[in-house]
């Protein structure tokens, strides 16, 4: 048994590789700034010291008896037959029974309490954002402002986000590494994710799902603005857009494209979520033909068998 | 005529790509003309294409794995350098559109056609040996089996000269490999090589549950047999349950693609969630089928060098036979984040932690056969340590990943990508590896080099490390995976460590091909005479290296669960007085027939070219009907043969005392 103060420190030292770890802003998961990724932090923390408690043991007892029992060691017992023990192996079932009961309780309650379709509880109402995966960039539309954005959303601090998610093109996932939780983005449907950050700052958004050859330039900035006037600036400067987003707009805007510019757009048509969700404003060419011709240089047996494919009179390239 | 097949399918203005195929061209030029040159082609198509023989079935699975994991792992080397250099304004050296080709290449190739390959070789050069079998039950089927995966595995390769792969991912998610969006034909390689091999592993599943099912050696009862062939069993279970899964939506992918159908595109009525469900449920039991027969080979090397008997026989069958059935029941956790509600993923959640429960008691009861044991430490063992240590890691951050909430941060990340490499790199390969050391003198009569070996084996071991625990860092620090570009200074410094890390396993890799290049110019010196080298504890071990093509004289009689130990104690001599004449299956080059048409039909369907395809199929169904009605498959082996072949041995045996 150990005495009190050893064990107080002890418990004073835990933390500090955690906090080595922390040291510097680039640890996005380890580095939340918002009260989601804060809690998955802790469960990444708690779960991993929990498993740590066997792990360890089990890596040292490996070791120490593959040393002990070496072939060389002749002052080491051996007993050829012996091959069962009750009392061992009921230890050796308890012990990942125990750890895993602990775990098994965290995870019901944690994937209850952190359901990204769970309202955050805030006195403060939410701010309301559709987000669009686009090939190959994010379109968020803010419903009760009627403004849309490209590849930059902002809200301001310590206000709740609730973001529809949807895809107009294949899968992709939208997150933010440091507010927390990311979600699929899939067409015809739409998920929903609540976040907040409790500082302001600029963190990096990205799409976590790979969706083809522009996958990896589709980031975006989020901007938590410190306060609402703030918020409100930011909102006037997207309002000073000469672009407005209509029906035509977007079907220019969702064709492929690489690494696109930050846009605003001071006006957006009602119900175009809806209408992108409802799969009503598909362009029928798609992605077959812009992408093509995007490639031509670099890509061309493809591009030509691209032309080619399809059997002519499928309806292959309406069905999206 | 030839459908969309033209001369712009062949990417000549890409060095990179071309680089490849010339040095693929070169190499099966090099190969024929080897064959041509020493006049070996009636060998080897008497001895090795049209063989039944399991052995020679094995061997050739293995070889076929050891070629793949060299595509692959170029693969690899080629993504790890792109995301050394990729960073800020340089995009790297290759091109998107070729880096992704490349990620999915490398998943596909390593899953189906290097570990799928390995872990099948090896079952089929042991589990007939270990239960006192003649061959497996049935010897066609299994010829069949491997030659579909290999022109499955040719068809991979034959995209890289013709035509392009799929840039889909390993696991081809619609919506983005339907037509819509991947219009080229590389999905359709994708497709075709998956289910021509998916065919030839399925034909497996059922020839090898069959074997173990009503072949095994009198006195042989199920609580008798060898860990191996129970974890052979529990595979060949999974294979059979989930492989027609994998068949079913590939099928209904090639609808959507070729017919116009809607079954998982965006619209009309198409789910592309049912497409990664139903893929997942074939997935993830697919891990247990490549993870258990390591946790099987594992289980006779611990027993074997520890010189003692398995510790908790009883509960690691038990422990198999769970995790076989739980991995039917977890396949959600691949997808958390889809949004699927707080207890359905709790459910889920669970299901996944509570497989670390059985297979924490394997590990404990590894640890306990080394307890009061006498560990020797060739290289089998360095693996089987290694894979003890490295794979307990890589659980540890399983279970975490399915925890729901972490997951949320985790998924798609690089800490995902680490932790997989870990439990299939750490647990497959490393098994793989084990056991090709172990039983390489047993079926090819020679025992590798051992320096080599454990040198190759410190390569592996360090280079995985310094490979993918930056990857582990990278997930935290928010990098995803398959990303040819990115912009965040800190993240540089730790893909370059990595790709440290895959140079150090590529000198594992070459001093493994030096190895078995010196191993067998020195064959002579390290042949094994007496059929057990490293006191084998099994009956694969009772008869000769490599065994005669009947395997056993007479079928041993098993009393114990370690038989060969239990006859060696007992004094028991594999000794006959009387030969008896022996039946066995007669060769066929059918099953190669079959797999060179089908394989033929996926290329033309691949391609459009529809006569071909029909052709080709229909080509394949009369040989397979030939085959139906041939009376003459089997023979006897006379008993004065036999007699010989055992006396010879015997001679040599007593030499080697």
């Amino acid at each position: 048994m150990m005495d009190r103060p050893a064990r107080r420190r002890i418990a004073r030292l835990l933390p500090l590789p955690a906090a080595l770890l922390l040291s510097g802003c680039q640890w996005a998961v380890l580095d939340p700034k918002g009260p989601v990724g804060l809690q998955e932090r802790s469960i990444i923390l708690t779960a991993t010291v929990l498993m740590l408690i066997v792990v360890v043991p089990v890596i040292a007892l490996i070791l120490g008896f593959a040393w002990r029992y070496r072939a060389s060691n002749e002052k080491a017992e051996y007993r050829p037959d012996w091959s069962h023990s009750g009392r061992i192996e009921a230890v050796v079932w308890l012990i990942p029974c125990t750890i895993i009961a602990a775990l098994g309780v965290i995870t019901w309650r944690s994937s209850h309490s952190l359901d990204p379709y769970r309202p955050l509880t805030s006195r403060v109402k939410p701010i309301r954002i559709d987000a669009v995966a686009l090939d190959w960039k994010w379109l968020f539309i803010y419903p009760d402002q009627q403004v849309a954005t490209v590849n930059e959303v902002a809200f301001p601090a310590n206000v709740p986000v609730e973001f529809h998610i949807t895809s107009a093109t294949v899968m992709n996932a939208f997150f933010i590494p440091q507010l927390g939780s990311q979600i699929y983005a899939m067409a015809g449907m739409q998920t929903q994710l609540h976040l907040l950050a409790s500082e302001p700052g600029t963190y990096q958004g990205l799409s976590s799902n790979y969706s083809g050859d522009g996958f990896s330039g589709m980031t975006f900035e989020a901007i938590a603005e410190p306060s609402r006037q703030g918020f409100d600036a930011w909102l006037a400067k997207v309002r000073a857009s000469r672009q407005t987003l209509g029906a035509r707009d977007y079907m220019r805007l969702a064709r492929p494209s690489e690494s696109h510019p930050v846009t605003y757009y001071s006006q957006v048509q009602a119900d175009l979520f809806a209408d992108i969700v409802a799969g009503r404003l598909q362009e029928p060419t798609g992605r077959l033909v812009a992408h093509t011709a995007a490639h031509r240089q670099v890509d061309g047996p493809t591009a030509a068998m691209g032309g080619m494919s399809g059997m002519s009179g499928m309806p292959v390239t309406r069905s999206n | 005529m030839l459908g969309k097949l033209t001369l712009a399918a062949i990417p000549y203005q890409n060095p990179i790509v071309m680089g490849a195929v010339v040095f693929m061209a070169l190499a099966v030029i090099a190969v024929f003309g080897g064959i041509t040159l020493f006049g070996k082609w009636r060998y080897l198509w008497t001895e090795w294409l049209t063989s039944v023989d399991h052995k020679k079935i094995g061997a050739m699975y293995l070889i076929l794995a050891g070629v793949m994991l060299l595509r692959g792992f170029a693969d690899a080397v080629m993504m790890r350098a792109q995301q050394a250099l990729a960073y800020g304004g340089h995009p790297g050296y290759l091109p998107p559109e070729h880096f992704d080709q490349v990620f999915s290449a490398h998943g596909t190739i390593m899953i189906f056609f290097m570990a799928m390959p390995f872990m099948i070789g090896l079952m089929n050069c042991v589990v007939p040996l270990q239960i006192g079998a003649r061959d497996v039950a049935f010897p066609f089927l299994n010829s069949l089996s491997l030659w579909l995966t290999v022109a499955g595995a040719m068809l991979v390769n034959l995209s890289l000269a013709v035509g392009n792969f799929a840039r889909t991912g390993w696991l081809a998610y619609p919506p983005l490999s339907e037509l819509h969006f991947s219009p080229g034909v590389g999905v359709d390689y994708y497709i075709w090589a998956l289910q021509i091999s998916g065919i030839g592993t399925t034909l497996s599943g059922v020839n090898f549950i069959a074997t173990i099912l009503k072949m095994r050696a009198p006195g042989m009862t199920l609580m008798r047999m060898p860990v191996f062939t129970w974890t052979a069993l529990c595979t060949n279970i999974l294979i059979v349950a989930a492989f027609p899964v994998l068949t079913v939506s590939l099928a209904l992918l090639t609808l959507d693609r070729y017919l116009g159908m809607h079954f998982f595109t965006n619209g009309l009525g198409g789910d592309p969630m049912m497409y990664i469900n139903l893929i997942w449920i074939w997935g993830h039991p697919e891990v247990y089928i490549l993870v258990l027969p390591a946790f099987g080979i594992f289980s006779e090397i611990i027993a074997t060098f520890s010189g003692k008997r398995l510790f908790g026989y009883t509960s690691m069958v038990f422990a198999t036979m769970a995790i076989a059935l739980l991995s039917f029941l977890v396949w959600l956790h691949h997808f958390f984040t889809m949004g699927s509600g707080a207890d359905v993923n709790a459910f889920f959640g669970i299901t996944t932690m509570v497989i670390a429960v059985p297979t924490g008691a394997k590990i404990f009861n590894w640890l306990f056969t080394m307890y009061r044991g006498r560990v020797r430490f060739d290289s089998p063992v360095l693996w089987t340590i290694g894979f003890m240590v490295t794979f307990v890691i890589g659980g540890m951050s399983g279970v975490l990943l399915a925890v729901p909430p972490a997951d949320f941060v985790l998924h798609n990340s690089l800490f995902l990508v680490a932790h997989f490499h870990n439990v299939i790199i750490g647990g497959v390969v490393f098994g793989a590896m084990a056991g090709l050391t172990y039983w390489f003198p047993k079926v090819f009569g020679f025992r590798l080099d051992e320096r080599l070996g454990k040198a190759a084996f410190w390569c592996w071991l360090v280079g995985f490390y310094v490979a993918f625990m930056p990857l582990y860092v990278l997930g935290l620090m928010g990098a995803t995976r398959r990303m040819d570009h990115y912009d965040n200074p800190a993240w540089q410094p730790l893909f370059v460590v990595a790709a440290i890390g895959a140079g150090i396993i590529f000198c594992g890799i070459v001093l493994q091909l030096a190895q078995v290049v010196v191993s067998l110019a020195q064959r002579e010196r390290a042949r094994d005479l007496t059929g057990d080298p490293w006191g084998g504890r099994t009956l694969e071990w009772a008869t000769s290296s490599p065994p005669p093509a009947y395997n056993f004289a007479r079928i041993p009689v098993v009393r114990d669960r370690d038989a060969f130990w239990d006859m060696k104690q007992r004094g028991v001599e594999m000794k006959a007085n009387v030969y008896r004449p022996i039946h066995m299956p007669r060769n066929t080059g059918t099953g190669f027939v079959m797999a060179v048409f089908l394989g033929l039909a996926a290329f033309a369907m691949i391609w459009h070219i529809w006569w071909l395809a029909i052709g080709g199929a229909a080509a394949a169904t009369v040989a397979l009907i030939r085959h139906a009605f041939d009376d003459d498959r089997d023979f006897y082996v006379e008993a004065e043969e036999v007699r010989r072949t055992e006396t010879l041995r015997g001679r040599a045996q007593l030499r080697s005392v």
